[in-house]
């Protein structure tokens, strides 16, 4: 089993609780769940729809075909009829529509009739439930777990109307639940919160400012310290004092904003503080489509910053990985003493799906912070070891030393030099570092057929519609497989050059019109692509899309 | 446990106003008896920014503009440091404008100081947002023709809580301004009138000699427009001392796991403390 | 001939008074010169040295053995007496210490005799030009343009004192000088000037500063804006606006202050609103070493600003390429209505070289402004989709009911907002279309040396005076060596190279950074194998003299 159900509408319609409802609903029936959002850039207004895929089986993305369209107005029918399976069925108002293969109830007159018009969106809840054949129970407790008091009750009758006004059209049986539900910012913010992350600011973007909310929601129970701060230059500047004062610090905003950061990301290289920061990408140039997703800031993250300084950069592949990536994060960042940057995007940030509790037993926090007792005389802040990463304190917690970080090119104590010998020290004693991580990167996954004639290439939130894809084309025989990068900078190639030598042909997908990836191929493998399946008009691919270009370019 | 603070000596020019800065800072931190350990100086860049360089304390040299918020980022992690931001007034009313701004709202319980000598030193010259209108520089070559940012103005109508003038040609009142800012419970804004030999010919020691005068002794500090008449007054006279002091809440106490608990950096780390945020998405 | 004199000493000695006079004066009697420039942070203090170099032929940088120093302290003698040659000389003031080789003169005494101790480098400048020949009448005229009434008549004095000081050792003889004496920067702002710049907004940052101020110094004359503002991140916003309502508008900075910029460079992108940007690269990360030199923003720039969008970098070789690209660069800009990133570098933006004076008649000004259709009374399209990804542009209040919109949403032809897919696929297409024309006008590198070489070292921006020297010299001792040396640089001109280094035994990469950026372009655009590189990044540029001696060593491994 397989469906997808789309409510559509304006921005204010309430499409947002019902869909949080009904995906929660749908995951508490015992499926697996992926909700994508399909929204416009306004407070009000627009067309913006919903689509949530459940299944029986684990589903990592959205489909095109769908199986119920809820209309909560005319726009709605006429824009996704199309992509109606034949045995589907629309939902809408009879204000909104009473075509003929529609089903039209009364649902404002009955959410009136429950007590508030604005229940109009539970009604329907109600009638769609009763639709796929499942009980109401669990649907009705979401409600009760999920809806303020003051319109719990409104919304419960209104749900019981529903139910009771249509027949049973699909036989559906819960299942066994288990999982939670989760978005891509919920889990990095997670991650966070795992791995001790104490401080966290940022300014309002599009699509990173859930993760601000999220910290934000749980900074008074955890103790985390969470700001809205004047701009984007102060934010990872202020992160940046936090972890110098000894604290696990992290800030995230969209492209505009992080290329804000871009000045303090130097920075962070120079002085060697570690922090964490992730770019929730959306398509530019400049403000571009706010809240639409792509890929394309990725050569932007691995080289911004003027001067030269190791960095890490991990692309997020599903929420999952976004999870334990974010933990991981900390320390590398706190093992190499380099800002580690997490690159999401609005498709991962926004896309809710089911997926198995995160362990928090598995995480592991790692700081390697220098403890033992100091050499006499002044602390060397910077002190040249064979590594490259210097023992690091925290200031005020050794009497007598006291902790220099400098921005200026600086000798071991931190004090400014402009020696030609020390400056190539420190070049060099920085550069160690980004040697030594090379050796901590995560070749990509490999998905499909072992030694793939059709060898994908991709990288992130990606992941969900390559892999679906290759699971239809693997059973239709054809060779193929993915390597899908998390660890993308500095970048593994040993898999990709093994791989790349059986394969017939290399195929990169991405979510940008240059082809990002395909260049970091090149550059450090010198290997390319064949073929490009680029997607840049701001919606994430759907599998049905990723399987046609496949199958275009394969036959 | 040492409160000594002398460290190398600085490369300012001769004459140059750091140096009694630099002095009055020293001995402000050694009256106040702050172990070394305990301070931190962060600074943006410009002559002042070097301050870091100069004195046995944390420091915490940044970018330009930038001396703020990092000090924020500080006290917040923790709270136990004292932290006082320095730069000069190119680095913080110019290039640092937004945060300044910003960080008086906040009101967090760190000591500013601006080394203000009304022009840019280690750039060579240009007009500064303090530099006097006309004023002919190694840019404007013309004069300049903006007008010049009134600081103390800017902070009070923005609400700080304690905002005072002095003067690096005395160090007695700059010490006692000094440590009274640091005591300062709350955001503390102390301009430092300083000349700078070598790229400013107009706002020399002697300019600011004849014009600088200490408030009256009964001059009432928490008058909120005695204080804004003060901060306007920048002509043949200009008043020195503290323009305006109230207690007012810090930022910091406005958290409660900040106000009650120990520091963040003290906080003990362990992933099964936020197990239990999963319970919201069965 | 071919000499080299180095002045060293504190911050606020003087040691750029004796420079300029040196220079002016050398080249007025008809020689190349050539200045290196060294200096630290500081306003006062530290060591500073510069190398006069001059010579009858044509130099390109400066030599690593210096013939004379004049040493203002002692620690320039311990620094640099290992870079005599041998018979040079080491010549400074009577009160330091007594050691052979050295001639000590008087300068401080003679200097209170005068009555101004500020005229030691005058002194040292007389005995520097007595001792070289130098036509007495020429110097005496440089000090003229330099110092004024009382000073000048104490400079004279003290020109006189240095002269009687020595003996005239080497005679060079007055030729007929007709070239100009210029640093990058200054040769930078000229360009643009010619180009005309009307709007230059920047806020102050060592090596980028000098651009603004020697476009401020003409500021009245030619009617041009330069304002000093608050932030970075106003000047490129500025300059923007400036650019919409039809001026030629530059900002420029350094690494860190371009850094600021990258937001706003994203937004020139989707405006499509031409803008010349320059970065004077310095050693970072952050402040790094504030006056020295690097080339290590090259990936950075090229992939600034979030999103994909055209634009084009250029980086600049030497001061008569920083004047005729600056040029080229406002062109360019409006033609494709891009922004333009001139890439200079401290090294460039500070030594003085002599040079032939610019052709201002070769500089064609195509500002490629739409004259407004007779008749049409359609709303403007800002973003008219054509064939070449070029829309007609208007300025905002010259065309009569027509208003220009720009926007930085994604945006349809008139450029209002618009999120569909068609309008997203169509823009994204129509920018990076311009790429394709941009490709066309691209300038493949300069190429050095011999046709086909067995070695082929690979460089850009301003290394390119040390290849010339280092290829001119192995060559004459029968080296089968060649250059290339990028000047524009993305998109990234591949034809050459492709069939340069198909044929070359071994590519090796001369690059002032750590981590190889151009061969990482090299690598990504044409798979390549480069076998070794020479890498310099102690913030010191490189000269001839280095890339001989590494390119030997590597030869040798």
């Amino acid at each position: 089993m397989n469906y997808t159900v789309l409510i559509g509408g304006a921005a204010g319609q309430g499409m947002d609780t019902l869909s949080e409802l009904l995906t929660k609903s749908l995951k508490r029936y015992g499926f697996f769940v992926f909700k994508h959002s399909d929204y416009m850039s306004r407070v009000r207004g627009g067309h913006n729809f919903i689509q949530i895929r459940f299944s029986d089986k684990p589903v990592y993305t959205y489909e095109e075909n769908i199986d119920i369209i809820f209309a909560l107005n005319k726009e709605t029918i006429d824009l996704h009829k199309g992509r109606l399976k034949e045995d589907g069925i629309i939902l809408a108002d009879k204000e909104v529509s009473e075509e003929n293969n529609i089903l039209a109830l009364d649902l404002e007159d009955t959410a009136k009739n429950a007590g508030n018009s604005r229940a109009m969106t539970s009604v329907g809840m109600g009638s769609i439930i009763k639709m796929l054949g499942l009980k109401s129970d669990k649907a009705l407790k979401v409600m009760e777990d999920t809806l303020k008091e003051s319109i719990l009750d409104v919304n419960m009758n209104a749900f019981s109307k529903g139910y009771e006004m249509v027949e049973k059209r699909f036989n559906l049986d819960s299942m066994n639940d288990g999982r939670i539900l989760i978005d891509g910012n919920t889990a990095v913010a997670m991650g966070a919160a795992a791995a001790g992350c104490r401080y966290y600011c940022g300014y309002p973007m599009t699509p990173s400012t859930t993760v601000l909310s999220n910290m934000e929601k749980w900074s008074h129970g955890l103790g985390i310290f969470t700001e809205q701060v004047e701009d984007e230059v102060a934010a990872l500047n202020m992160a940046l004092g936090a972890s110098y004062a000894g604290v696990r610090a992290m800030t995230g905003s969209s492209g505009g904003g992080i290329a804000l950061m871009s000045e303090a990301l130097s920075l962070a290289g120079i002085i060697e503080t570690p922090v964490v920061i992730i770019n929730v990408q959306r398509p530019g140039p400049a403000t571009g489509l706010p809240t639409r997703t792509e890929q394309a800031d990725l050569r932007f993250v691995m080289h911004s910053g003027h001067g030269e300084f190791p960095r890490m950069v991990i692309s997020l592949r599903n929420v999952e990985d976004a999870f334990y990536q974010t933990t991981r994060a900390f320390n590398l960042a706190e093992k190499y003493q380099i800002p580690v940057i997490l690159l999401s995007d609005q498709y991962l940030a926004d896309g809710a799906t089911t997926t198995v509790p995160f362990d928090f037993k598995k995480v592991k926090i790692e700081r390697f912070l220098h403890e033992e007792k100091l050499p006499e005389g002044r602390y060397k802040r910077y002190e040249l070891t064979e590594s490259g990463v210097s023992p690091r304190i925290i200031p005020g917690k050794f009497e007598d030393k006291v902790v220099l970080v400098d921005s200026d090119e600086h000798d071991e104590y931190g004090n400014i030099t402009e020696s030609a010998q020390v400056r190539k020290d420190m070049v060099d004693k920085r550069n160690k570092k980004g040697a030594l991580l090379e050796s901590e990167i995560q070749e990509p996954w490999l998905i499909g057929v072992e030694s793939p004639e059709n060898l994908i290439v991709c990288w992130g939130s990606v992941y969900g519609p390559v892999k679906e894809a290759i699971e239809l084309l693997v059973e239709e025989e054809i060779s193929i497989g993915a390597l899908v990068y998390g660890d993308i900078y500095p970048f593994p190639i040993k898999l990709l050059q093994e791989k790349s030598k059986s394969a017939k042909r290399i195929i990169d997908i991405e979510n940008n019109s240059t082809a990002q990836l395909d260049g970091l191929m090149r550059q450090f493998a010198l290997i390319k692509s064949d073929i490009k399946i680029l997607k840049y008009d701001g919606r994430a691919f759907s599998i049905d899309e990723v399987y046609r270009r496949l199958k275009e370019v394969i036959e | 446990m040492t409160c000594e603070y002398d460290l190398y000596d600085p490369s300012w020019c001769p004459g140059c106003g750091n140096y009694m800065i630099i002095k009055a800072l020293k001995q402000a931190l050694e009256e106040l008896e702050i172990p070394s350990h305990m301070a931190v100086i962060v600074t943006g860049i410009g002559q002042a920014a070097k301050m870091p360089h100069y004195i046995a304390a944390n420091g915490f040299n940044g970018l330009h503009g930038r001396a703020l918020p990092p000090a924020i980022g500080i006290k917040l992690s923790n709270k136990d440091l004292t932290v006082i931001a320095e730069s000069g007034d190119g680095d913080t009313y110019g290039e640092g404008g937004n945060h300044f701004i910003h960080t008086i709202r906040r009101n967090i319980n760190i000591a500013h100081f601006v080394h203000d000598n009304q022009i840019y030193g280690l750039t060579k010259g240009q007009g500064s947002p303090t530099t006097a209108m006309g004023q002919v520089t190694t840019l404007q070559y013309d004069g300049v023709k903006v007008e010049p940012v009134k600081p103390l103005a800017l902070s009070l109508t923005m609400g700080a809580g304690f905002v005072a003038r002095g003067f690096s040609g005395d160090i007695p009142q700059l010490v006692e301004l000094m440590k009274e800012a640091i005591l300062y419970s709350g955001y503390a804004h102390l301009d430092i009138f300083q000349p700078c030999v070598v790229w400013n010919k107009v706002n020399t020691f002697q300019w600011y000699k004849d014009r600088v005068y200490k408030l009256p002794e009964d001059y009432d500090y928490t008058d909120f427009n005695a204080a804004y008449k003060k901060a306007m007054e920048f002509g043949d006279k200009i008043p020195t001392g503290i323009l305006f002091k109230v207690e007012k809440e810090t930022y910091e106490d406005r958290f409660e796991f900040i106000k009650n608990g120990p520091p963040l950096v003290d906080a003990e780390l362990n992933p099964m403390d936020a197990e239990k945020l999963l319970n919201d998405f069965y | 001939m071919d000499y080299t004199i180095l002045i060293g000493g504190a911050a606020g000695q003087g040691i750029e008074t004796v420079v300029l006079l040196l220079e002016k004066t050398i080249k007025r009697s008809g020689y190349n010169v050539f200045t290196y420039k060294n200096y630290m942070s500081m306003v006062r203090g530290g060591h500073n040295f510069m190398q006069v170099r001059f010579s009858d032929k044509a130099i390109s940088t400066y030599s690593t053995k210096v013939d004379m120093i004049f040493a203002m302290t002692a620690e320039t003698v311990a620094f640099h007496k290992n870079n005599l040659k041998d018979g040079g000389l080491i010549i400074l003031d009577e009160n330091f210490h007594n050691e052979e080789n050295f001639m000590h003169y008087p300068f401080q005494k003679l200097a209170k005799e005068i009555g101004n101790e500020k005229v030691v480098p005058t002194i040292g400048f007389g005995v520097i030009g007595r001792y070289f020949g130098l036509d007495k009448d020429i110097a005496i005229n440089t000090l003229k343009e330099t110092f004024k009434d009382k000073i000048l008549q104490l400079n004279l004095e003290a020109l006189d004192k240095g002269f009687d000081l020595t003996e005239t050792n080497k005679q060079l003889d007055k030729r007929e000088d007709k070239n100009i004496i210029i640093n990058g920067n200054q040769a930078l702002a000229m360009g643009a000037i010619a180009a005309g710049v009307k709007y230059y907004c920047g806020y102050p940052m060592t090596p980028s500063t000098s651009v603004m101020s020697y476009i401020s110094g003409k500021s009245k004359e030619m009617g041009i804006v330069v304002d000093q503002i608050e932030d970075e991140v106003g000047a490129l916003n500025m300059a923007l606006g400036a650019s919409y309502a039809g001026t030629r508008a530059m900002t420029g900075s350094s690494g860190g202050g371009f850094a600021l910029m990258v937001e706003a460079l994203s937004l020139a992108g989707i405006l499509e609103q031409p803008v010349v940007v320059v970065n004077a690269q310095r050693p970072g990360p952050a402040t790094g070493l504030s006056t020295r030199t690097e080339q290590a923003d090259l990936r950075f720039v090229i992939h600034a600003g979030h999103g994909e969008f055209p634009r084009m970098v250029i980086t600049l070789r030497n001061p008569e390429d920083s004047f005729y690209q600056a040029a080229r660069a406002f062109n360019i800009a409006e033609k494709y209505q891009i922004p333009v990133i001139l890439m200079t570098e401290e090294y460039l933006t500070d030594y003085m070289t002599t040079t032939k004076p610019f052709d201002f008649s070769k500089i064609t000004i195509e500002r490629n402004i739409a004259e407004p259709e007779e008749g049409n009374t359609e709303r403007y399209k800002r973003y008219k989709y054509t064939e070449t990804g070029v829309s007609p542009r208007l300025l905002p209040g010259k065309t009569k009911d027509t208003v220009v919109l720009v926007d930085s949403h994604e945006h349809n032809e008139y450029g209002n907002i618009d999120e569909s897919i068609e309008t997203r696929n169509s823009m994204m297409r129509k920018r990076m279309k311009k790429l394709d024309g941009l490709k066309d006008e691209l300038m493949e590198p300069d190429q050095l040396g011999v046709d086909n070489p067995e070695i082929l070292l690979v460089g850009f921006g301003a290394t390119h005076g040390a290849l010339a020297d280092a290829v001119q010299r192995l060559s004459s001792e029968g080296m089968s060596v060649g250059a290339l040396v990028y000047g524009d640089i993305w998109p990234f001109p591949d034809k050459l190279i492709n069939s340069l280094g198909k044929n070359a035994d071994k590519i090796i990469t001369v690059e002032q950074n750590m981590t190889g950026q151009l061969e990482s372009l090299i690598l990504e655009k044409t798979r390549l194998q480069i076998y070794d590189r020479i890498l310099k990044y102690d913030g010191r540029a490189i000269n001839g003299d280095e890339i001989i001696h590494r390119l030997n060593a590597i030869l040798e491994s």
